[in-house]
């Protein structure tokens, strides 16, 4: 809903009343006084909600008299910058809630933030987590301003016209700590009332409305507001003389009601409209398999797709045909005009299933896509994903950077601040500008959608250039795992064997380790990719077994169980992690801080064999867009029982070629937290024991941290992240105890969870030998899954047959990295089995990419006589811009 | 003042209608068993006793009319939520007129009065569930995709989910809410699975209610101003016996028609 206020906010602005115009000369004002000015302090005090209200005229005042004696907008923008760099000063112009403008000037190569954060300054705002920016594109559509991103990059064209909305609706309210957010909130939700996003029958909109008026006028007063008050405010999209009459009668019920109690029980009433805060995107079935209440064959059907705080929603018409909540989903990627869904098989269905929605374009495709990373973060995570590196990029590297609902409320439960004061101004201007539009549903896209050819022909979900995002659902002890993780990854990356490093792991912030890792990072700037590509029969266990892999375990099956409970407790655990929070000891604070700053993550991810060709001529053509193919691999679902059966290397993070899932089952979650303080001890043990321990030694219970040792060993580091998960307090004394025990890779015996980690394990071992023939291979790793996804299939095949599994190692030396996909499909009663090996090489100018490519390639010949190279990949990536890409 | 939208509100008022002659012979069946004209009407008059004396309720009592043999089941031809009685376009051509006489008493009820008039939809209150949070619609036999899309317009407030109902007449033929945030729900394959959509398309999480018989999970729940939560159910001994249940099911036909009070 909320992607179409933007529209009527700036409908609001071509009147501009008497206010307005001192807002903007206080605004700019403001703005041009950031620099310095001495004279201009007396505006930097909190512009509260500075909408000019009869109580603060007075100050107003004294500000439009300060602003007359300064002079023009230009000379303000210019004079502070006097004697320093020219840089190029944009004037900015946002619609905010209360239909005023806020006119302000930004540095061209300022961030999106930077804005925000100074529109929030303006508004007096510390909850800022649930709103945004917003501006409209070429095509007149709604998009998000992304904070990390530099502004200019975000308006291709036109002036710098934005808008404040709200980008996240708390489903309850009440829980916003202050009322100058909700009062916002308010503000928000009529104007998506008026605007007929949010529909509701006549009786909602009279005791919306209702409340509205006591808000923002006060109790009723026939003397002081007259008899027709009323009409003077906007309430709903064809507002009646009957509505109005009953919005009075209420009003006249409300007598001592302060304007904050109005707008709880505003909030109160509108949250439960079942639009509250469903933000809709027109599409169209691609497949007919979504609704189980369509029988008919839907294909092409129109639609609306909405996002919200529990999930998505598919409308047709007014009807709901359907509905998946973030834990039913696994994974959602766009391509193209396409954005896909792969769902939790159900408990009538044995696999995972992908539904496909045809949008009107790619631009539409991808807002879609960012807007449900964004939701599903926000309301489901506890902290965001990392931004995979930059470097070499394969997959977007978009992820919602800001805080999540759950940080937010531990932020905002920190405010210390009396109340303050909210300037409650006059909403006159509902009536003055708002046209009537009785648009009965917001849409995302103004555009109707055409029927491109393409719209049949997506049908087949050829899985080539997905961009695809892991729905990870984060446990507490996911958190913890990656918590873990990421320093892990910078001493594997670093010095893989290195104990030590582990100790400072926990006790450090991770963000601390996050730099770390960066500054390993060697200083790529320019990486080639190379791909080949091998298609061949029942070759899998050759290759397996050349590469020293044995055997796929076919029988890994994804532990819905596991997961099902992990989304059913999600809830709690937020509870909990609340609780400990409040609890006030030293190392529980600290790791619950390390948790809500937690980074780093993997995610590696299967790939189906065609992808990455088709995904890496999306790469080389059509630029960054498309790019995030590959990591719309990563497979990941929720801690989807994957867990165990992945190992990741750190890695590959660093390439940005993968994200870590964390995986767990949540029900650990409370026991992790406990097992946390110990588990440094732990690990430090294990730093110690893990060179003596060489030889596996089985039926132990590691933690996993040890399972870093030497550079040509098999780490399964997974493990670390899957361990967490096991850990519980019964483990916890007994490692305690076990002080340099030898008992390496067991670790992944940990896994109950997921028992292809098992196979996989001592698989990753003999990989790595393989790849130590020629180099030092720093790290391995192998994941094995086995689903079904219709979406597998490729080339264009119809029918997608049935993947039996799927199985991605890589590893890794110092420039060259290997992965390689051995996928097996069953269709028609044949089974095909698929190679395909993907070499990305990477490294600065000095590396020899030719020979390090024709190395590369023999070796791979070596395997596999008729393995064919199927596509060359450069991609250079320079650190100049290290912005675009996204957008 | 009480919110909206604050679930079942308070029920105030019961339509009911007359079993005309016809009933016998000519209405819809679903089964061949014989109907016993006069042991049904015993029946609605023990009905009506029950919500009018002991329940307390204003009961509006429609005359039957020999040429409307279903019309006993007021159920389908109104869905009343809040403030607004939507009048439905019954899918069974022979019961279309039965909407009219049944507008008229709303009408003077002071309902907002919506009237379906869309030649292409059918809608049967039958299909109706209202789970006091929102609306699931059965398309069936009887209802279709336009019907309920009407239906969601006049009550724009809540989601309106639909439901395929692939067996059984009605989606009230194997389930109805049996309190705030219960559903009484019968164990037939069908049945189940149609639960298993409403909790799928659902934010809300509901109770159920499993009950050995589909046609007993038809029920009417009520929250009456003085006398609270109130359960209308089939009795243990009316259970066994199908064809009896049949025409049971027709009681809480009324279910529909239960009116709230207003909210303000």
């Amino acid at each position: 809903m909320t992607s179409e206020s933007g529209a009527d906010s700036e409908a609001k602005q071509p009147r501009e009343n008497k206010e307005t115009e001192k807002e903007k000369g206080k605004a700019k004002a403001a703005a041009a006084a950031e620099p310095a000015s001495p004279q201009n302090q007396p505006e930097q005090f909190p512009a509260a909600a500075g909408h000019s209200t009869p109580a603060r005229k007075e100050q107003e005042q004294q500000e439009v008299d300060q602003v007359s004696h300064r002079s023009s907008i230009s000379r303000l923008s210019r004079s502070p910058l006097k004697g320093v760099k020219k840089t190029k000063i944009m004037e900015c112009k946002v619609a905010l809630l209360d239909g005023s403008d806020f006119t302000l000037n930004l540095e061209k190569r300022a961030r999106g933030h930077v804005l925000f954060d100074k529109i929030c300054e303006h508004l007096n705002l510390l909850e800022k987590d649930y709103f945004g920016i917003t501006c409209r594109d070429v095509e007149n559509q709604k998009n998000w301003i992304d904070p990390g991103k530099e502004l200019k990059k975000q308006i291709r064209t036109g002036p710098w016209n934005f808008a404040f909305n709200v980008k996240f609706y708390p489903p309850d309210p009440a829980q916003l700590t202050e009322d100058i957010t909700r009062y916002y909130l308010c503000l928000q939700l009529r104007d998506d009332v008026v605007s007929g996003r949010l529909p509701c029958s006549f009786a909602t909109h009279t005791v919306l409305g209702s409340y509205a008026v006591q808000s923002e006028l006060g109790d009723y007063d026939p003397e002081e507001l007259g008899s027709d008050y009323i009409s003077e405010l906007r309430f709903a999209p064809n507002q009646t003389k009957e509505l109005e009459e009953k919005v009075m009668e209420l009003h006249k019920t409300y007598k001592g009601m302060t304007p904050a109690e109005a707008e709880i029980h505003f909030l109160e009433n509108a949250k439960k409209l079942s639009m509250y805060g469903v933000d809709l995107h027109h599409a169209k079935l691609v497949g007919s398999c979504l609704a189980p209440s369509e029988g008919e064959d839907s294909e092409g059907v129109e639609i609306m797709l909405g996002v919200c705080s529990s999930g998505l929603l598919i409308y047709r018409d007014r009807l709901r045909i359907n509905r998946f909540a973030w834990p039913k989903i696994l994974k959602i990627s766009y391509k193209r005009n396409n954005f896909y869904i792969k769902i939790r098989p159900g408990e009538f269905e044995q696999f995972e299933s992908t539904i496909g929605f045809k949008l009107p374009n790619h631009r539409a495709a991808k807002r879609l896509w960012k807007v449900c990373v964004e939701h599903h973060t926000f309301f489901r995570l506890v902290s965001p994903e990392s931004q995979p590196k930059k470097f070499l990029s394969l997959g977007s590297k978009f992820r919602y950077s800001g805080r999540t609902q759950a940080q937010s409320r531990r932020a905002s439960s920190m405010i210390n601040r009396l109340a303050p004061l909210v300037e409650r101004s006059s909403s006159k201007r509902y009536n003055m500008s708002l046209s009537l539009d009785g648009a009965p549903i917001a849409e995302n896209h103004e555009t109707p959608m055409k029927d491109s050819a393409a719209a049949g022909a997506a049908k087949i979900l050829t899985k080539g250039d997905l961009i695809t995002t892991v729905t990870t659902e984060k446990k507490a002890e996911e958190e913890k795992a990656e918590q873990e993780d990421a320093p892990t990854d910078a001493a594997e990356t670093q010095e893989p064997t290195t104990p030590l490093r582990h100790d400072t792991k926990t006790k450090d912030e991770p963000p601390a380790s996050e730099e770390t890792k960066e500054e390993v990072e060697p200083k790529t700037t320019k990486a080639a990719e190379y791909l080949v590509k091998y298609v061949g029969d029942s070759v899998a266990t050759d290759l397996a077994s050349s590469s020293g892999l044995h055997g796929i375990s076919p029988s890994t099956t994804m532990d819905d169980d596991v997961f099902m409970d992990g989304t059913l407790r999600e809830v709690d655990e937020v509870a909990e992690r609340e609780e400990i929070k409040v609890s006030p000891g030293a190392v529980r604070q600290e790791v619950y801080q390390a948790i809500s700053d937690k980074k780093g993550t993997l995610i590696i991810l299967k790939e189906a064999d065609d992808k990455v060709d088709a995904e890496g001529k999306e790469t080389g053509a059509a630029g960054e867009e498309e790019e995030p193919a590959l990591r719309g691999e990563a497979e990941g679902g929720e801690n989807e029982a994957v867990m165990g059966v992945e190992i990741w290397s750190p890695k590959m993070e660093a390439n940005g070629v993968t994200q870590i899932k964390g995986t767990d089952s949540p029900k650990k979650a409370m026991a992790s937290w406990i097992s946390e303080v110990v588990k440094t001890e732990a690990t430090e043990v294990v730093g110690a024991s893990t060179k003596a321990s060489d030889a596996p030694q089985p039926g132990e219970e590691v933690q996993t941290e040890q399972s870093k040792s030497g550079p040509s060993q098999i780490t399964p580091p997974e493990s670390s992240t899957t361990s967490l998960a096991v850990s519980t307090l019964g483990w916890v004394p007994s490692s305690e105890k076990g002080p340099p025990e030898p008992e390496e890779k067991v670790v992944v015996a940990t896994e109950t969870e997921a028992a292809p980690a098992e196979s996989t394990g001592p698989t990753g071992c003999d990989v790595v030998e393989v790849g130590t023939k020629e180099v030092p291979v720093v790290h391995t790793e192998t994941k094995t899954i086995t689903y079904e996804s219709a979406e597998v299939e490729t080339n264009g095949d119809v029918d997608p047959g049935v993947l039996l599994s799927a199985q991605t190692i890589t590893s890794e030396t110092t420039s060259t990295t290997t992965t390689t996909h051995i996928t097996k499909t069953v269709k028609g009663g044949i089974s095909e089995t698929r190679i395909e090996k993907r070499i990305v090489i990477t490294g600065d100018t000095d590396i020899d990419h030719d020979q390090a490519l024709a190395q590369a390639i023999k070796e791979a010949k070596e395997q596999h006589p008729d393995m064919s190279v199927t596509k060359v990949v450069v991609h250079k990536e320079t650190e100049i811009t290290p912005e675009e890409g996204e957008d | 003042m009480a919110g909206l939208m604050s679930g079942f509100g308070h029920y105030t008022h019961a339509v009911v209608r007359g079993i005309p002659a016809s009933l016998a012979k000519e209405a819809l069946r679903s089964c061949q068993a014989e109907v016993d004209l006069a042991e049904a009407r015993r029946e609605h008059e023990e009905y009506v006793e029950v919500l009018g004396t002991r329940l307390g309720l204003e009961v509006v009592e429609l005359p039957a009319d020999e040429s409307l043999p279903d019309c006993v089941f007021v159920e389908d031809a109104a869905v009343v939520c809040g403030d607004t009685a939507l009048i439905t376009r019954p899918g069974a051509e022979s019961r279309r007129r039965e909407t009219e006489t049944m507008k008229s008493a709303l009408k003077e009820l002071n309902l907002n009065i919506v009237e379906m008039t869309d030649e292409k939809a059918t809608l049967d209150g039958g299909d109706v569930l209202f789970t006091g949070r929102e609306f699931f619609v059965g398309l069936s036999k009887r209802t279709n995709q336009r019907g309920a899309e009407i239906l969601a317009d006049a009550f724009k407030d809540y989601a309106v989910s639909t439901v395929p109902v692939l067996e059984g007449l009605h989606l009230k033929s194997f389930c109805s809410m049996g309190g705030p945030g219960l559903i009484v729900i019968g164990s037939s394959e069908p049945a189940q699975k149609a639960l298993k959509i409403m909790q799928q398309m659902s934010d809300h999480r509901y109770d159920k209610l499993t009950v050995p018989d589909d046609l007993a999970a038809n029920c009417i729940y009520m929250n009456l101003p003085n006398k609270g939560h109130v359960l209308l159910h089939p009795t243990a001994e009316q259970y066994p016996e199908s064809a009896k249940e049949d025409c049971r099911g027709n009681h809480a036909g009324c279910s529909g028609l239960m009116l709230k009070s207003l909210g303000f």
